[in-house]
């Protein structure tokens, strides 16, 4: 239709007039809209079929963990393609990069709270289930490699018959401590933070039964102001807890490496380069969560594209840490001026496995850290998806580089060798794919994926308006 | 003990939380202290209302770092220097800077489990009986819409029909009595 004068500029509803920025909620939502939707998912009686397929692959790669545990105890952790030199391979490799992933979860959580960006409130649940399933897979790794999995509380002080205890200038010992501690704090935030939620589902359940499990999972919650505020204090310090702890664990793993006299190994940057690492890698696992879920279950509404956008800018700040790291390790090696540090680096870049370290150089640097500037990639689902798979394989191949080729071709020529991972390596790593998927499903179908009460305290309706009542008449009246 | 009869107190529903924080802050100033709001997300201005300001998760979580501090390091050192002493590349057997890690982690975990499970406790939780479930409006409102003042009957002030011709002034969807 032609129409004269100047055509009016269509104003996305779920952007800013003034700012341009999108909106971290859709308007016109109110607490019974947000409860309704985000409940709903879970106390439907018609479980998708798509839900129900998902979690039967998933179950399915799941097996593959079954089956490789079964085999390698029964025969020992020589069916991995662990040898002298390369002595840590796969099992530590996957280890440090599900460990990492599960590290943006607990910065989602408890900095950003801290740091009060409200935004987070909608992805914070699910990346905190994120955490704790990748730490389940995480923790699985080195429990298998030590040989006995089942003298695995071996590592813990304990009295024994033996009079042995652990060795605390080790640290190995270290990691037991930051990593135990690390799984139970993320898992006692993750349940405070869904006791008013289960509150809600217990109340809206029909099913005797699920009004049952929520009633006693929820404590018998029922939303006392007394409760709200000593509940707040406990998630706030929780939160201030967390923080160092995120922070200590991944520079804990890091001195795995650090504190041992192995070229590539042996630096002070490890720490911050490991911390930004594992950040970076766990934005782009919340990416692949989020992005499919949001579409699925129609969260676009609380999910937006403003949530993406932020997570993107996320990704390109730890990102750009991670470059500087690659770069200064580089630097190190040749400003360091020791024939060793240089020779692994030359090894790095051009030995045998020197495409290892272009994979990751391209997957890790060259794709993300050019594209992500971009405003409209940045808010391009489909890029985002795509790109949050190139960081993860970028990040798995970043482990691998500082373990194997370090490893393989050491102070001694003559014991150089090289490292090539079985079927069994290949077996248990998909399959934790597997379980943690199996177990990310459960989570969305069983559990509030999104926190309502936090929702709630986003909506415009929260404000207080002195004077009760009155004023709240009137302002209906001018709507 | 024997299970407590009668009634548990008057319990007001108000759609905003702003009619909430008013009738708490009037029934204040009438001298009601024995009451409580109910709403389906923190409402500071309501904890205002009832003037309750201070919690003790902050100490609880206070005490229970120091302790797993001391417990960690105690634990440590204990064990480094008397209970299983090794020669690591003969390093001092009292190696400090070694033990901060682990140390500092049992400071975390013993901190967050007490600022947790302190917090539940203080609340008195878990309690999968109270005498407002009984009130047909209230599982279905608390935790997602509305908003609930209860005066509760062992208030001094408390009589069944002045208290609810008071809270009735403030416009309220509902006053429903409870029972214990």
């Amino acid at each position: 239709m032609a129409t004269k004068g100047p055509v009016p500029e269509i104003v996305d509803p779920m952007t800013d007039p003034r700012t341009g920025e999108y909106a971290v909620i859709a308007p016109g939502h109110t607490f019974k809209s947000v409860t309704q939707k985000i409940a709903g998912i879970v106390l439907t009686s018609n479980t998708p079929v798509a839900w129900m397929g998902g979690l039967f692959l998933a179950a399915t790669v799941a097996m593959g963990v079954v089956i490789a545990v079964t085999w390698l105890v029964l025969k020992g952790v020589g069916i991995w393609g662990i040898t002298i030199p390369g002595a840590w391979g796969f099992a530590i490799i996957n280890f440090v990069w599900w460990i990492g992933i599960g590290h943006a979860g607990t910065l989602i959580s408890a900095i950003l709270l801290l740091f009060k960006q409200t935004w987070r409130n909608s992805i914070n649940r699910f990346a905190e289930a994120m955490t704790i399933f990748a730490v389940v897979c995480a923790g699985m790794f080195p429990l298998l490699h030590i040989g006995r999995p089942w003298l695995g509380y071996w590592l813990l002080p304990y009295p024994n018959s033996m009079n042995v205890w652990p060795q605390f200038r080790s640290p190995l010992a270290w990691d037991v401590f930051a990593v135990s501690t690390y799984a139970t704090i993320s898992v006692v935030f993750w349940y405070i933070g869904m006791v008013p939620d289960l509150g809600t589902l217990r109340d809206r359940a029909k099913l005797p039964l699920a009004k049952y499990i929520y009633g006693i999972l929820s404590l018998g919650w029922r939303g006392s102001t007394r409760h709200w505020i000593r509940y707040e204090s406990a998630s706030l310090l929780l939160a201030g807890l967390s923080t160092p702890l995120v922070l200590s664990v991944h520079t804990t793993i890091s001195f795995d490496f650090a504190v041992a006299a192995m070229a590539g190994w042996h630096t002070t940057i490890f720490p911050p380069y490991f911390v930004a690492g594992a950040v970076y890698s766990g934005f782009a696992m919340v990416l692949t969560l989020a992005i499919p879920i949001r579409k699925f279950y129609h969260l676009e509404d609380l999910v937006t594209l403003r949530h993406l956008d932020n997570m993107a800018k996320v990704m390109l700040a730890t990102g750009s840490i991670v470059a500087y790291g690659y770069g200064m390790e580089v630097f190190m090696s040749w400003y360091s001026a020791s024939h060793w540090e240089f020779f692994m680096m030359w090894n790095r870049m051009f030995g045998p496995m020197g495409w290892a370290y272009w994979i990751l150089i391209l997957t890790n640097i060259a794709i993300p850290l050019t594209t992500l500037w971009s405003r409209k990639l940045r808010v391009n689902v489909g890029y985002l998806f795509f790109l949050s798979f190139v960081v993860n394989i970028g990040m798995w191949f970043e482990r691998f580089v500082i373990v194997v080729t370090s490893l393989y071709r050491d102070y001694l020529p003559s014991s150089w060798g090289t490292y090539r991972a079985t079927k069994w390596d290949y077996m248990l790593f998909i399959g934790t794919w597997g379980l943690f998927t199996t177990l990310f499903l459960l989570f969305a179908r069983f559990a509030p994926m999104i926190p309502m009460s936090e929702i709630r305290m986003m909506l415009p309706q929260t404000k207080v308006r002195p004077g009760g009542a009155k004023a709240d008449v009137v302002v209906e009246e001018a709507l | 003990m024997p299970p407590r009869e009668g009634v548990y107190g008057l319990l007001a529903e108000f759609n905003t939380p702003s009619e909430l924080v008013h009738a708490t802050e009037m029934a204040h100033r009438a001298g009601y202290r024995r009451m409580e709001c109910y709403t389906p997300y923190p409402v500071e201005q309501a904890a205002e209302a009832l003037r309750f300001h201070k919690t003790r998760v902050p100490l609880l979580c206070l005490l229970g770092g120091l302790c797993g501090l001391t417990t960690g390091a105690l634990l440590e050192i204990w064990v480094n220097v008397w209970g299983y002493p090794l020669n690591i590349r003969a390093m001092p057997l009292f190696s400090w800077p070694a033990f901060v890690v682990p140390a500092y982690e049992m400071t975390i975990l013993f901190a967050g489990l007490s600022a947790a499970f302190g917090m539940i406790a203080l609340n008195g939780l878990p309690q999968l009986y109270h005498p407002l479930f009984n009130a047909p409006n209230f599982a279905s409102g608390a935790t997602t819409d509305k908003f609930f003042l209860c005066l509760e009957s062992n208030d001094p002030r408390f009589e069944p029909v002045a208290t609810r011709v008071f809270l009735e002034q403030f416009a309220p969807v509902s006053v429903v009595e409870v029972d214990h």
